[in-house]
Formats: C-alpha cells, sequence, structure tokens
C-alpha cells in the first residue's frame, strides 16, 4: 500500500496502483453518512435490493437481506426501491447534516 | 547496406515507425496525413509488417487505441493532422498522464474555420502545454530521423512520455526529397525493444487510470514535470547515440546558421526555415549581418540554447506560423516563450514578431527580405511589433 502522505518522488509512476487486491484494504464503507437498517419483519427477500445496490453489497441470510457496511457508501438506493418499505436511512452516529 | 530512395514525408515517417518494428498502428484518415497511414496498412496488409492496423471510426478512438496498446507494453504509432489533432485532445493529456509513450506524427495543418487543410503551426502548437515531446522536421530525411528519435527519447525510463514529430503538411509530407534509409540492425541498436517498468499484463496485474483526489493529482502532474526535464539530457544523449550509430549529425533543440557574430537573426520552426536559410545566405553575400536559429525540440523548450546563440544581436525576429489570439498584441506562442526566456538577461536584444505563412500562404524570398528591412527598421525605444507578412491590407 502507498503511504500516506507519500511525496511525488515515492509515488509510483502515472498513479498506477501497483498490486492487486488494494479494494480490499481501501473501506468505502467509512465515506457513509447514512445507513441502511432492514426491518426483518418486513423483509420478503424480494431481491430488488440486491439487484440494484450499485456496490454488490447486500448478502442474503436466511429471513432477509443484510448489507456490509464495510462497503456501502450509503447512497440509500435500497431504502428507496424496497417495496415493502423494509429499509431505513438512519444518520451514522457522528456524521450531521446541516 | 544503407540504402537511398526518392520518397514523400508522409513515407519517411511511416518508415520511422516500420523500422522501429511498430506493434500496433491505430489511425483515421483525415489530409494531409492520409498517405503516412495507407502505406503502413499497405504493409501489414501484405505481411512486409508484422503489426496490427486498427482502422478507428475516430482519431479520438486511435489516439485511445494507442494509450491502450501501449499501457499493454507495445509500441505504437498514429498519425494525424488538424482537426483531427484538435479531436484527439482530451487523450492527449490521457496519454501523458498514464506515461504511455505513443509516438505521432503531425501532418501541419491550420484549423477551421474557415476550413483550410492547408499548412500552418496552429494545430500542435495548441497542444503544446499537453505533456508531449514536440519536434519539428525541416525536411524529409529529418521526418524519418525524428520519428526514430520520438521513440527512443519517450521511451526512455527517465522519461516515459507521449511524443510528436510535426512535419509541415505537403510542404514536407507530399515533397519527395532523396533520403538515405538505414540498415535495420543500426535502427536496432539506436531503438531497444520497449519494455516498460509497468504494463497491463492479466498475470501480473496493476490497475492503470485511477481516480487522483487533490490528496494526490498535483503529485503526480509534478512527476509529469520531472520527466519533461530529465528529457532535456535524454534528447542530447540520443541525439550523440544517433550520430554514432548512423552517421548523420543533428543539434538537438537548435541549429543555428551564422549566428555567432550576427547583428540581425531570425528563429524559425519547420520547412519554412529552408527559404530563411536560402535569404539568410544571400544576404550575408550582400554585406547583411544575419543569422538564422532553427529549433527542432520545442517540448521541452530550449530556453537555455536559445539564450545563448541570441544574446549577443541586436535584434531577434520571431517567426510564427500560429496566432495566440488576445496574448500580447495577439502575438504568435513561439514569441511568447522566447521574450519569456529572455526576461532574466541582462542584454537582450530588441525582439520583433513575424508571422506568417497562416493557412497555407506561400512564404517567398522575397517575403523573407520584407523580414529582414522589420528587423533592420526596429527603433531601440519602441515596444516590440507583431507584423502579418504577406498580408493584403
Amino acid at each position: 500500500m502507498i503511504r500516506e502522505g507519500a511525496g511525488f518522488r515515492e509515488l509510483p509512476p502515472a498513479a498506477i496502483v501497483p498490486e492487486p487486491g488494494t479494494s480490499l484494504k481501501n473501506k468505502t464503507g467509512s465515506w457513509r453518512i447514512f445507513r441502511p437498517v432492514v426491518d426483518r419483519e418486513k423483509c420478503s427477500k424480494c431481491r430488488i435490493c440486491w439487484l440494484l445496490c450499485p456496490e454488490g453489497c447486500k448478502i442474503e441470510l436466511e429471513d432477509c437481506f443484510e448489507t456490509d457496511l464495510d462497503y456501502c457508501k450509503g447512497c440509500g438506493i435500497c431504502a428507496q426501491e424496497c417495496p415493502y418499505k423494509a429499509i431505513e436511512m438512519v444518520l451514522e452516529e457522528g456524521s450531521s447534516i446541516a | 547496406m544503407p540504402k537511398q530512395a526518392v520518397i514523400s514525408g508522409n513515407m519517411a515517417a511511416a518508415y520511422a515507425a516500420k523500422y522501429a518494428r511498430v506493434d500496433v498502428i491505430a489511425a483515421y484518415p483525415i489530409t494531409p496525413q492520409t498517405t503516412a497511414i495507407e502505406y503502413l496498412s499497405q504493409w501489414v496488409a501484405s505481411g512486409e509488417l508484422d503489426a496490427e492496423f486498427v482502422p478507428a471510426e475516430s482519431e479520438h478512438s486511435a489516439m485511445t487505441i494507442c494509450i491502450a496498446a501501449s499501457a499493454s507494453g507495445a509500441r505504437t504509432f498514429t498519425a494525424t493532422a488538424s482537426q483531427g489533432l484538435a479531436l484527439m485532445h482530451e487523450m492527449l493529456y490521457i496519454a501523458s498522464g498514464l506515461r504511455t509513450p505513443v509516438v505521432m506524427m503531425i501532418g501541419n495543418r491550420s484549423l477551421s474555420s474557415p476550413l483550410s487543410i492547408w499548412n500552418d503551426h496552429q494545430d500542435s502548437m495548441a497542444e503544446r502545454d499537453a505533456g508531449w515531446i514536440q519536434m519539428y522536421a525541416e525536411n524529409v530525411q529529418e521526418t524519418f530521423d525524428m520519428g526514430l528519435m520520438c521513440y527512443r527519447v519517450g521511451e526512455d525510463s527517465r522519461v516515459m512520455l507521449p511524443a510528436m514529430f510535426c512535419i509541415d503538411g505537403f510542404f514536407l509530407t507530399h515533397t519527395y526529397q532523396n533520403v538515405v534509409l538505414p540498415d535495420q540492425e543500426q535502427v536496432d541498436e539506436f531503438l531497444p525493444p520497449y519494455s516498460p517498468k509497468y504494463r497491463l499484463d492479466p498475470s501480473n496485474p496493476i490497475a492503470m487510470g485511477t481516480v487522483g483526489d487533490p490528496r494526490w493529482y498535483m503529485e503526480f502532474a509534478k512527476q509529469k514535470v520531472e520527466a519533461m526535464e530529465a528529457a532535456r539530457g535524454v534528447v542530447e544523449e540520443a541525439h550523440r547515440d544517433f550520430e554514432k550509430i548512423f552517421g548523420r549529425r543533428y543539434d538537438p533543440f537548435i541549429e543555428r546558421f551564422h549566428c555567432n557574430d550576427a547583428d540581425y537573426i531570425f528563429i524559425t520552426m519547420g520547412s519554412v526555415s529552408g527559404t530563411f536559410r536560402h535569404v539568410v545566405r544571400e544576404l550575408r553575400k550582400e554585406g547583411a549581418s544575419v543569422g538564422l536559429v532553427r529549433i527542432r525540440t520545442f517540448r521541452p523548450f530550449p530556453y537555455e540554447e536559445l539564450r545563448e546563440a541570441i544574446s549577443g544581436a541586436k535584434v531577434v525576429g520571431i517567426v510564427d506560423r500560429s496566432i495566440s489570439f488576445g496574448a500580447m498584441k495577439s502575438c504568435g506562442p513561439l514569441f511568447l516563450e522566447v521574450r519569456a526566456a529572455l526576461y532574466e538577461q541582462e542584454k537582450k536584444p530588441k525582439t520583433v514578431n513575424l508571422i506568417l505563412g497562416i493557412g497555407g500562404r506561400d512564404t517567398t524570398p522575397s517575403m523573407v527580405r520584407e523580414c529582414f528591412k522589420k528587423l533592420e527598421s526596429v527603433d531601440e525605444r519602441r515596444e516590440f511589433d507583431v507584423f502579418w507578412i504577406g498580408l493584403r491590407e
């Protein structure tokens, strides 16, 4: 991994990422402001959220679909599209909106 | 044995790519570049050249294909002009940003509108900040030699930048001259196979073309600057090797003609230099103290070499075949840079901008004499002038 704060001489050329699989180390879930919270009673496992999640973050469980919070950026598409209104977007702790 | 051939500038450019053992050629036809690409496609079709030829649906795509092929470790070639180069603009920055040393021939042509297929330097000068090495040839032999030089300098591990060699549309692209073509072994010695440190390879995956957010972007821009500055030394080194292998010597950055003691010096680029040299020779015979500097490598810009060559002169006439609309008195871009290079000098010549040959208008020896009169008539106390030569008032 590239050191945070590295100078231009230290960085690899042309902004390349010289090793594979670095997306596993970069937990983009940290960008999230709102977190999807599923109501397990209302979820019918229709898979709409799984189909539409742009990050592929929906994980199938026995009784419902949950979210991989390491990579969910909190876009809210799942909550918007859920036909059963089973997903609520909840403000993350420490986040605020003006 | 090296052989002699009477060929056009376009064929010389095509030969440069062929002798360089190019792997991928992608292009879209545009006057006056077209025949360069036709020769290459014929050689690929006949089996004479073992390369991938991709007829792209636009210049934008042609450049994109070359960048992608170069990223995978291929040696690439394309050629364009005018509107085609303008259409590539976006991808030119990507080629230099990705540090893919694509080589491109420009058959210099005016920009629309009005539509003109004829020669000036507006197209390539508009791309002077894109992070490409830029060289300007004067004749067909130099076209071939500069093609090889572009690969050698651009692919150097200290540089890794794309490079364009610019030849004047029709004046060079379609003019036939006697050229010495080298042995393949000589070119192979000058130009080892392209082997970049990083390339797209499924067995050793890397990511290219990533996002540079504000925490990172400046550092990568600075890397590009370092590469361009490193190219100065590499250009010189490559020219030394070139002379050793091919026996032809060029001044890497600027050619000086009767400059040492000259009171009046012209600065030119490209094929018009021949007309200027001819008239300078005549004027010398008539007793005039006049010389000529021809810029061969424009990027990186040879400001130190220029200072050294012209600082002893009284008046320098900088010839522009393009216009920076709205710059100081709407002068040409070459004038701007030469003047800027002189700013720190204690002793500096007066400068005059000579704009000529726009949209393919002929520059005749009598026009060059008119230029000389402009230089002679410069008033010490007057601010610089921008003269349009050959313009109807």
